[in-house]
C-alpha cells in the first residue's frame, strides 16, 4: 500500500488522468450543447465507435492524422444529422431514439472493422509535444505540459465553450432554446434551428472523441472500445451541471479513478478483487452526485420536443 | 397503418441492411436467406431462435410496464447480471434443497435483486428526482464490477483455482436446479413456456389491475394522474422495480436454463435488444411475444450469415438500432395526426 504513494507513482496517475480525460472532455463538451439547446443525446457512445473506427481506418490506410480526424468529424456530422432530424423532426423520445442511435454506431462500427480490417494492428497515432519551458517546470511539467495536440485542445476547448455559450448571442440563443423555446421562438430565433446545430456540434465533437482514443490515446481499434464512455460523458453533464468547468471536473474526476484503477493494475499494489470496486467507484459517485448535485440549472425544456404553434 | 409501422420499420431496416450488404459486396439475397435458415430451417434452429427469444421477451415484458408507466429503464444488462447472480449464489448455496425449493426460490432470488436493481433507480427517482435513465446506466456499469469480483473471487468455481485456469465463472448449479429441457437434443428449455406465461400476467396486471391502470395512468399523463390522486412518483419507482425484476428473472432463467452457471457476458445485450422487442411489440405485453421471436430468430440467424457469408452478426445489432429510431420516429408521426384530429395539446 505504501509503494503507492511514491511521487513516481503519483506523477505517473496525474499525468494519466489529464491525459484520459480528453475523450470525456470532448464528448461532454458536445453534449453539454446539445443538452443546453434542449436535447438530450444518449447515442454518444455510438457515434464515438464510429468515429473512433473510421479515424482508425483512414489513418490506416493514408497514414494522415488530419484526413482521420476529418472523418471522424465528417462521421459525427452525420450520425448527429440523423438524431437532430429523429429529435427535432419526428420529435421522437430522446432517451429510445439514442439508444437506437447507440446500437446502430455500436454494431456498424463492429461490422465495418470485421469486414474491412479484420484484425487490429497499432498504427503511429498523435506524438507528443512538450509545451517549451513550461514542460521544464518540477512536476507541473510533466503532468500538463509533455501532451499530444488533441489533449490541449480538449482543454483548451472549455474557456472557448464557456464563453460561447455566457458571452455570444450564438451562446444566448442556444441557452434560449433550452429554457424557453416558446419565447425564443416568439423573438425570431429558430428553436429547430439552434438544436440542429448543438446536436450536430455534439456529434462531431463525439466523433472526435472517439478518434481522440483511437489515433490519440490508444492508437489501436476494438470492437466496442468506448465500452460505455459515452454514456458517463452523458451523465457527466448533469454532473458537471450543465456548464463547461462543471464538466471538466467531472472528467477529471473520472479519469482520475481510471488511471489510478490502471495504476495500481500495472503495479500489482491492491490484490484484484478490490480493483473492481476501484472501478466502481466513479460510477456510485456519479449517482451521488446526481442525488446531492444541484438542478437548478437543468434546461428547463430538455429533452422536450419543440413545435411552433403547439406548445 | 397504425398498427403496421413497426413492420414497416423493420422491413425498412433490412432494406438498408441489404444497401450495406451489396456496399460490402455481398448478395443481400444470399445474406438473408442464411439468416432465415439459420434461424426457422430446422428443429434445433427453432429451438435455439425460442432459446433467444425467452430472455428478449423477459425483459421486453419489463419494458412494457416501465414504457407505459412513463420512465424508461436502460438498466436491463445490469438487471440481468444481478439476477443472475442472485440465483446462482441462492442455488449454489443450498445444492441438497429440493427441486421444488431450488427451482423456485432460485427464480424469485432472481426477480427480487433485479427488482431492487430496477428498485434503486425508482426510489432515487421518486425521492430526489434523478434521471432514471442516468441511473440505470451507472447501475449497468456497477453490476458489471459487482459480477467481475464475485466471479474472480467469492464465487469463483473451485475447480478453476485447482486447474490454475481461473476463468471467471461460478461452479455448475446443482442439476436439480435445472429448467427442463423440452426437445431434447436441444438447449429449448421450460422458461420459453414460462416467459410466454409471464406476458399474460403482465397484461392481466397492466389493464386488468388498479396498480396497472395507475401506472398507466401516470404514464399517459402524469399531472392529471396526479390531480386525481394518484402518487406520481410512487407508481414510477414501482414501474422501473418491477422491470427491473422482470430482467432480473431474464437473467434467471438464462443461468437456470442455458448455462447452468454464471460466467461473464450473461446479459448478452438483451437489455438493449428486450427495448428493441418491446417498441416492436408496441410497448404491449402479448405483442411482445411475437416480437422477441422476431428478434430472436435475427440474433440465431446472424450467426449462421456470419458463418456462411462472413457477414459479421454485428449487422444485426446496427439493424435493431434503425429498427428502434424508425419505430420511435414514426410512432410520433402517427401520434401527432391523431393528435392533430383531436384537435390537444401534445404531451411532450
Amino acid at each position: 500500500m505504501n509503494e503507492l504513494f511514491t511521487l513516481p507513482v503519483l506523477l505517473g496517475v496525474l499525468y494519466s488522468g489529464v491525459r484520459l480525460a480528453t475523450p470525456y472532455l470532448y464528448a461532454a463538451l458536445g453534449e453539454m450543447f446539445a443538452q443546453r439547446s434542449g436535447v438530450v443525446n444518449l447515442g454518444v457512445d455510438g457515434i464515438m465507435l464510429m468515429g473512433a473506427f473510421t479515424a482508425f481506418f483512414i489513418v490506416t490506410n493514408t497514414g494522415s492524422l488530419a484526413l482521420g480526424m476529418l472523418g471522424a468529424m465528417l462521421i459525427g456530422l452525420l450520425m448527429g444529422l440523423l438524431m437532430s432530424f429523429v429529435s427535432v423532426n419526428l420529435r421522437a423520445v430522446q432517451g429510445i431514439s439514442g439508444i437506437g442511435l447507440y446500437l446502430f454506431g455500436l454494431g456498424l462500427s463492429s461490422l465495418l472493422f470485421k469486414r474491412l480490417l479484420g484484425s487490429t494492428k497499432a498504427i503511429d497515432g498523435f506524438q507528443a509535444i512538450p509545451i517549451p519551458f513550461l514542460s521544464d517546470l518540477p512536476y507541473v511539467g510533466d503532468v500538463f505540459f509533455k501532451h499530444n495536440a488533441l489533449v490541449y485542445v480538449a482543454f483548451a476547448l472549455v474557456p472557448v465553450a464557456a464563453f460561447v455559450l455566457n458571452r455570444t448571442t450564438l451562446g444566448l440563443k442556444i441557452r434560449a432554446a433550452g429554457m424557453k423555446p416558446e419565447a425564443a421562438d416568439s423573438l425570431g430565433v429558430s428553436v429547430a434551428g439552434v438544436r440542429y446545430f448543438c446536436v450536430c456540434l455534439g456529434g462531431v465533437m463525439a466523433g472526435v472523441a472517439g478518434a481522440s482514443l483511437s489515433i490519440g490515446l490508444i492508437n489501436l481499434f476494438q470492437e466496442n472500445m468506448t465500452s460505455g464512455l459515452g454514456f458517463i460523458a452523458v451523465a457527466l453533464v448533469y454532473f458537471g451541471g450543465w456548464t463547461p468547468v462543471g464538466v471538466m471536473v467531472g472528467a477529471l474526476l473520472f479519469s482520475m479513478v481510471n488511471a489510478f484503477q490502471l495504476w495500481v493494475q500495472v503495479k500489482d499494489i491492491l490484490p484484484s478483487s478490490y480493483r473492481d470496486f476501484v472501478v466502481m467507484l466513479p460510477y456510485v459517485l456519479t449517482i451521488v452526485a446526481l442525488v446531492f448535485g444541484r438542478r437548478a440549472r437543468q434546461p428547463t425544456a430538455l429533452s422536450k420536443p419543440f413545435s411552433r404553434g403547439e406548445n | 397503418m397504425e398498427a403496421l409501422t413497426p413492420v414497416i420499420a423493420v422491413l425498412l431496416a433490412l432494406a438498408i441492411g441489404a444497401i450495406m450488404l451489396l456496399a460490402l459486396q455481398v448478395n443481400p439475397a444470399t445474406a438473408y436467406a442464411a439468416l432465415a435458415d439459420g434461424a426457422f430451417g430446422s428443429t434445433f434452429a427453432v429451438a435455439q431462435t425460442l432459446v433467444k427469444a425467452t430472455p428478449l421477451l423477459l425483459v421486453g415484458l419489463g419494458i412494457c410496464i416501465a414504457f407505459r408507466g412513463g420512465v424508461i429503464n436502460i438498466g436491463g444488462e445490469g438487471q440481468i447480471i444481478v439476477g443472475a447472480l442472485a440465483t446462482t449464489a441462492f442455488t449454489l448455496g443450498f445444492p441438497d434443497a429440493p427441486l421444488l425449493v431450488l427451482l423456485p426460490g432460485g427464480l424469485i432470488c432472481g426477480m427480487l435483486v433485479g427488482g431492487l436493481w430496477g428498485g434503486i433507480a425508482g426510489v432515487l427517482k421518486a425521492r430526489f428526482g434523478v434521471n432514471e435513465i442516468l441511473t440505470t446506466i451507472m447501475m449497468n456499469a456497477i453490476a458489471v464490477q459487482l459480477s467481475n469480483f464475485l466471479l474472480r473471487g467469492p464465487m469463483i468455481d473451485p475447480k478453476e483455482i485447482v486447474s490454475g485456469t481461473l476463468l471467471a465463472q461460478s461452479a455448475r448449479l446443482p442439476e436439480t436446479s435445472w429448467l427442463p429441457r423440452l426437445i431434447p437434443q436441444t438447449l429449448l428449455h421450460a422458461g420459453a413456456i414460462f416467459a410466454v406465461v409471464m406476458a399474460v400476467l403482465v397484461y392481466v396486471l397492466l389493464w386488468r389491475t388498479v396498480l396497472g391502470y395507475r401506472i398507466r395512468a401516470v404514464g399517459l399523463n402524469a399531472d392529471a394522474a396526479r390531480y386525481a390522486g394518484i402518487r406520481v412518483p410512487v407508481y414510477q419507482a414501482l414501474a422501473l422495480l418491477l422491470s427491473g425484476a422482470l430482467a432480473g428473472l431474464a437473467g434467471a432463467v438464462e443461468v437456470l436454463g442455458v448455462s447452468h452457471r454464471m460466467m461473464e457476458g450473461v446479459s448478452g445485450g438483451y437489455g438493449f435488444s428486450g427495448i428493441v422487442a418491446a417498441l416492436f411489440g408496441k410497448l404491449h405485453p402479448l405483442g411482445a411475444i411475437p416480437a422477441s421471436v422476431l428478434f430472436g430468430s435475427l440474433l440465431v440467424g446472424a450467426d449462421k450469415m456470419q458463418r456462411a457469408v462472413q457477414v459479421p452478426s454485428a449487422l444485426i445489432d446496427a439493424l435493431n438500432g434503425l429498427v428502434v429510431l424508425f419505430v420511435v420516429g414514426s410512432d410520433i408521426l402517427v401520434r401527432r395526426r391523431a393528435q392533430r384530429r383531436r384537435e390537444q395539446e401534445p404531451h411532450a
